[in-house]
């Protein structure tokens, strides 16, 4: 039912907008891969430089456990929170749903500058602590709302029949509820991830030390100290990037099915 | 939000399971925006003890000139974070609902892909691609228009252009994907009978594809219209504000004077205003589209 005509046009139209969001990526993998500034080597070894130079082994690796402590904490969290939310019944429940919702809207840019100076009080600034606890606060407030959409669709006869056999709450949750809900918590996880991972402002405000910076902030540093050349700055780049990107890709499949179904649950 | 009780009966265990949650929220999120509304009442250094100032602090926001700047800066890059990717995820979901395009899956990916990469990333690609000697200017000396070629991040007048291009090539994806689920539930018959009707691609776009999106119309605009009022690390990393105060937006100013200019009751009040902007924003978003469903 689709003319040659209309066929041709939407093939030129996904191609022109396929290139436009490739264009700055390509970019900067091709700068990473091009010669150095210096008039160095090509190719991989500009990796190896930057990781060298911008000390991006130990960004990684605080990410890495700012990202697991956020991803691991505040999905435990949720669970149980969107557990009571989407299955029980209970006082001043949505007054307090109400409270979790306003989380997902307000903006870290508001509570950081507060959350700095009552935690430089408690000499927290500058710790592991002042980078993850807020995260897992913005977090939990988003999987809250997920999960409690998700376990308000689940079977009920299940979780009846299981009551009926004596199981308690907390095994109904971990052996009813949590097995079947496997693509919901992978899509949360993704999110909660990324945001964790690519998060900028908290712990721009929250470290000093350099041995707790997260990878785009150690990348933001490494921009303003090689102004000149821009080989190492896209091999950083590049390297920062690169494990959300892997994780989004290996996941991709379920994760786009989790975000389609939840999006528009509610 | 439907007045439906949550399924299950009276249960007091329901605390148990919320207070590990609830506790960390408060502590992190619902204290310090309580603390936020109480600095922004004060004229404070951050150090000293701070002064009461009443409302000064949010009086300064209408009258500022710099910071009503900033907000109106806040605004063009909605058109640019939330409009812009809403009319082409339309034609790009449009077409690929149902135009059994090779390859779809691939291009979800690809257009989804800026969504995923950290935004310090993205803002020093983009950063390359606007240079003076950059991949842009460069483009455009070989189509034959050097007039054209500037330092984009640089100019008076394109830097918060350049800015808000940056914010489509990233939201655009996300968009497309929303869309593309809502029009994916369309019943195909409702197209064969509008093609029958003899409807061309544009009338039953108008006529089948739009209406039955406005569920995922509002969650993008939601998503997008916030993501706009937030931006913060592109424009740490791209402009830092400039030139001259041309790119300042409302959260680099709460950075810029509570850390910079250490002016942290200023901060805070500016900080406490976009979060209700925020807010009012996303419920105005939400209440037109549920009227608009019933």
């Amino acid at each position: 039912m689709i003319s040659r005509g209309e066929r041709v046009a939407n093939y030129v139209i996904l191609s022109v907008f396929a290139a436009f969001a490739l264009f700055p990526i390509v970019t900067i993998l091709a700068a990473a891969l091009g010669p150095a500034d210096s008039g160095g080597t090509a190719g991989l070894g500009n990796f190896a430089a930057a990781w060298e130079i911008g000390r991006f082994g130990t960004y990684l690796r605080t990410s890495l456990m700012v990202s697991a402590f956020v991803v691991v904490v505040s999905v435990l969290l949720s669970i149980m929170s969107g557990y009571a939310f989407g299955t029980m019944r209970f006082r001043g429940q949505s007054v307090l749903f109400y409270l979790f919702m306003l989380g997902i809207m307000m903006p870290s840019e508001a509570v950081a500058v507060p959350l700095y100076f009552d935690l430089r009080t408690l000499g927290l600034i500058d710790t592991f602590w002042s980078v993850a606890l807020p995260q897992v606060a913005l977090s939990v407030a988003f999987g809250t709302f997920w999960m409690r959409a998700y376990f308000r669709a689940s079977n009920r006869a299940i979780v009846e029949a299981a009551r009926i056999d004596g199981a308690s709450t907390w095994r109904i949750l971990w052996q009813v509820l949590v097995p079947p809900a496997r693509p919901a918590l992978v899509t949360l996880t993704v999110l909660v991830f990324m945001w964790t991972w690519n998060e900028f402002l908290i712990p721009l405000i929250m470290v000093t030390s350099e041995s707790l910076r997260t990878a785009p902030l150690g990348l933001a540093f490494f921009q303003g100290q090689y102004t000149s050349g821009f080989t190492l700055l896209a091999a950083g780049s590049v390297i920062v990037a690169t494990p959300v990107v892997i994780f989004y890709l290996f996941l991709q499949r379920h994760f786009v099915r989790g975000l389609l179904q939840g999006a528009v649950r509610e | 939000m439907t007045a439906a009780r949550p399924p299950g009966e009276p249960r007091r265990v329901a605390y148990l399971y919320l207070l590990p949650a609830f506790a960390v929220y408060a502590a992190f999120l619902l204290f310090p925006i309580g603390r936020a509304v109480q600095f922004s009442l004060y004229d404070w250094d951050g150090l000293s003890l701070g002064r009461w100032v009443g409302l000064d602090n949010y009086a300064a926001i209408v009258a500022d000139e710099g910071l009503r700047a900033a907000f109106g800066h806040a605004l063009v890059l909605i058109v640019f974070y939330a409009l812009g990717p809403l009319v082409i995820g339309l034609g790009l979901a449009a077409i690929l609902n149902h135009a059994k395009v090779r390859g779809l899956g691939f291009f979800r990916t690809v257009v989804f892909l800026p969504q995923v990469v950290a935004m310090v990333v993205v803002a020093v690609a983009w950063r390359r691609v606007y240079a003076p000697d950059g991949t842009l200017n460069t483009l455009l000396g070989a189509l034959g228009l050097d007039a054209l070629t500037r330092g984009w991040l640089g100019d008076y007048t394109f830097a918060l252009p350049a800015v808000g291009v940056v914010g489509t090539w990233f939201e655009t994806g996300l968009v497309t994907v929303l869309l593309l689920a809502g029009m994916s539930r369309i019943p195909g018959e409702l197209y064969e009978a509008a093609r029958l009707d003899g409807a061309g691609a544009v009338r039953e776009f108008f006529a089948v594809t739009l209406p039955s999106v406005r569920g995922e119309i509002a969650v993008a605009l939601t998503l997008t219209v916030i993501a706009a009022l937030r931006t913060f690390d592109l424009v740490y990393i791209t402009t830092r504000g400039g030139p001259g105060d041309s790119t300042s937006v409302p959260s680099y100013e709460v950075y810029h004077r509570a850390f910079g200019l250490s002016q942290v009751g200023s901060a805070a009040a500016i900080g406490v205003t976009l979060t209700v902007v925020i807010f009012v924003i996303s419920f105005g978003i939400n209440r037109f589209a549920d009227r608009r469903v019933t």
